[in-house]
């Protein structure tokens, strides 16, 4: 057992659960309404969105996998950068439109929205289901780092003892989500962006000086794995999986529920804006920490005897605890680990309170009770959320690990089908609803069912005459629905298929406080 | 609130801008080469990592313009 570190981690852990406490009183406001529990009452400013977003897109599970695919595969993993740098310019213009109509309206979720402007329960439900889905193991694949952390410091138990830390942990995250709804993350997430940065810093600056710097380092490096293969005779090779992961990334990502909860929480256009320009900052850490890959590799901890049992059991996750352990004074470890542990418990809960979100609003006020006051909405998201975290922790304890890792592979592939629906309608009504519910229909199936042939693999080998463009399934699985969804417009227009209602102005979509 | 709106072109002309980085980080051949290297970082490595800055000197560029 390692003493210092796990001290140390322990007290932070203990201020962050104060913390989480603590919040429900922060702001203060009746948190018996949804927009209070679930959205922060809708009044974060610049710079608590800035740790909110950056606590919740750059996830813990980000911080150990983005290395570890660099440090198993080399340049590929390496395309968690272009992503991220094109991200934000990408929602600096799309997203604020999404703010405002919101705002305008009072929706609480992307399928609120989508109810509001196609009028069609079905497709908000659609969009409610795949939303959840793709959650669900998101919020799972965060246990993977805490547990990764856990077993670093020496908690080697088998069965129960084993998962004890991990039970309790997110016992604790359940009841202060409960309580304080999203005040709790975003008060805590200004710990744990804090927490990361010292980290990267020490990181980045500490272990490549005692390896002799960053030339040593990627000397180390097989020079094979340096660069992405060029393309070959008849085949695109590895630059169209790397542009497509990295293009594809970018669609997705703000359609997932827990970055729309985030976004809606802000107080207005210009929050949103000025984190476009602010939010890059994580990506430089990302950048960062993506080197230690190769730092890893040039440090040798996978054929260091002290680690092989981790490595056996953790695979190439244990890449950064590794150096950690490796490199840092037993007290830094601590520090470290619980930067990893804090840094998972953030998007969880952000995660669980969005799923809560929508099935309060799209699934149970749907269906189940069209006249639920604002109390019993956020009474039903406050139970949703526990029951999202027990079946997340069910599914890390009593299924494969590797299970959790292929679903969130797909949920990628499923929330990207929303694109046209959600993104497209941020500027146009064009598209019929029923040609959308068709597209998304044909993009989920062949989506998955490109995912799964090529064995949980997020790159596509697709066969144009005799040309090979391998790439990410999800990006080509969007276009194959878009072509469904233009088409079939056409078509649904011409038979004078019913449009259904706009509950949407186009003023709506500039709308900003005054 | 904001002053007046940007005109027409002036929108487009920074809605372009923004959408440099896009181009820059999917043509691949522009930085898959390890020289010139960088305190002995290869391109791949520094050119990409460069450009998040780039980006994001963009968009605080394009949200001082009131785009």
């Amino acid at each position: 057992m390692n003493w210092a570190a796990l001290t140390v981690f322990s007290v932070l852990f203990a201020l962050v659960t104060v913390l989480g406490f603590v919040a429900a009183r922060w702001r203060a406001a009746d948190l018996n309404h949804l927009h209070e529990w679930g959205l922060g009452g809708r009044r974060f400013g610049t710079i608590v969105t800035w740790f909110l977003l950056g606590g919740d897109l750059y996830t813990a599970y980000t911080f150990i996998a983005v290395p570890a695919l660099v440090f198993g595969a080399g340049a590929i993993g390496f395309f968690a950068v272009p992503y991220t740098l094109m991200l934000y310019p990408f929602v600096y213009v799309v997203y604020p439109r999404l703010w405002s109509v919101a705002h305008r309206h009072g929706y609480v979720t992307a399928s609120d929205f989508v109810r509001g402007r196609y009028g069609s329960p079905l497709l908000a439900t659609l969009v409610a289901v795949t939303g959840i889905l793709a959650t669900m193991p998101y919020i799972a694949l965060q246990l993977v780092g805490i547990q990764v952390v856990i077993g670093a410091m020496g908690f080697s138990g088998e069965g129960l003892a084993g998962d004890l830390p991990l039970i309790v942990a997110f016992a604790i995250l359940a009841a202060y989500t409960y309580s304080s709804g999203l005040r709790a993350p975003a008060l805590i997430s200004v710990v744990k962006d804090l927490l990361i940065y010292i980290t990267v810093i020490a990181a980045i600056t500490v272990i490549p000086a005692k390896l002799g710097g960053y030339g040593q380092i990627f000397a180390a490096v097989d020079p094979k794995k340096l660069l992405l293969a060029p393309p070959a005779a008849g085949n695109s090779g590895a630059y169209s999986a790397y542009a497509t992961l990295a293009l594809g990334s970018v669609l997705a990502l703000f359609l997932y529920p827990h970055c729309v909860t985030a976004l809606l929480s802000s107080n207005s256009r210009g929050v949103i804006k000025r984190n476009m320009a602010l939010l890059p900052a994580y990506s430089l850490a990302l950048a960062l920490l993506a080197f230690l890959g190769y730092v890893a590799v040039a440090a040798h901890v996978q054929t260091n005897p002290a680690y092989a049992g981790y490595f056996a059991k953790y695979g190439n996750n244990f890449a950064v605890p590794a150096l950690m352990l490796e490199y840092f004074p037993g007290w830094f470890v601590g520090v470290a680990f619980a930067t990893i542990a804090i840094g998972a418990l953030v998007p969880a809960a952000i995660m669980s309170i969005a799923a809560a979100n929508l099935f309060t609003r799209n699934l149970y006020k749907e269906y189940l009770k069209p006249a639920a006051s604002p109390a019993d909405e956020a009474r039903v998201a406050k139970l949703m959320s526990l029951v999202v975290k027990v079946g997340a922790l069910a599914f890390i304890l009593f299924v494969p690990q590797q299970y959790a890792i292929d679903l969130q592979l797909l949920g990628g592939v499923w929330i990207i089908q929303t694109f046209p629906t959600v993104v497209v309608g941020l500027y146009t009504r064009w598209l019929h609803r029923w040609a959308l519910v068709a597209g998304w229909a044909v993009g989920m199936l062949a989506g998955t069912a490109m995912v799964a042939s090529q064995q949980f693999k997020p790159a596509f080998p697709l066969h144009l005459g005799d040309w090979t463009v391998p790439g990410y399934a999800a990006f080509y699985a969007l276009l194959l629905n878009l072509v469904v969804a233009v088409g079939l417009t056409y078509l649904f227009r011409a038979l004078k298929l019913r449009e259904g209602g706009d509950a949407t102005l186009s003023g709506d979509y500039e709308y900003d406080v005054t | 609130m904001r002053a007046k709106k940007p005109s027409r072109s002036k929108r487009l002309l920074w809605h372009v801008a923004l959408f440099i980085p896009f181009f820059v980080a999917i043509y691949v051949p522009l930085y898959n080469r390890i020289e010139p290297t960088l305190f002995g970082i290869p391109f791949f490595y520094w050119f990409q990592t460069l450009w998040i800055v780039v980006a994001a000197a963009v968009t605080a560029l394009a949200y001082r313009a009131k785009i």
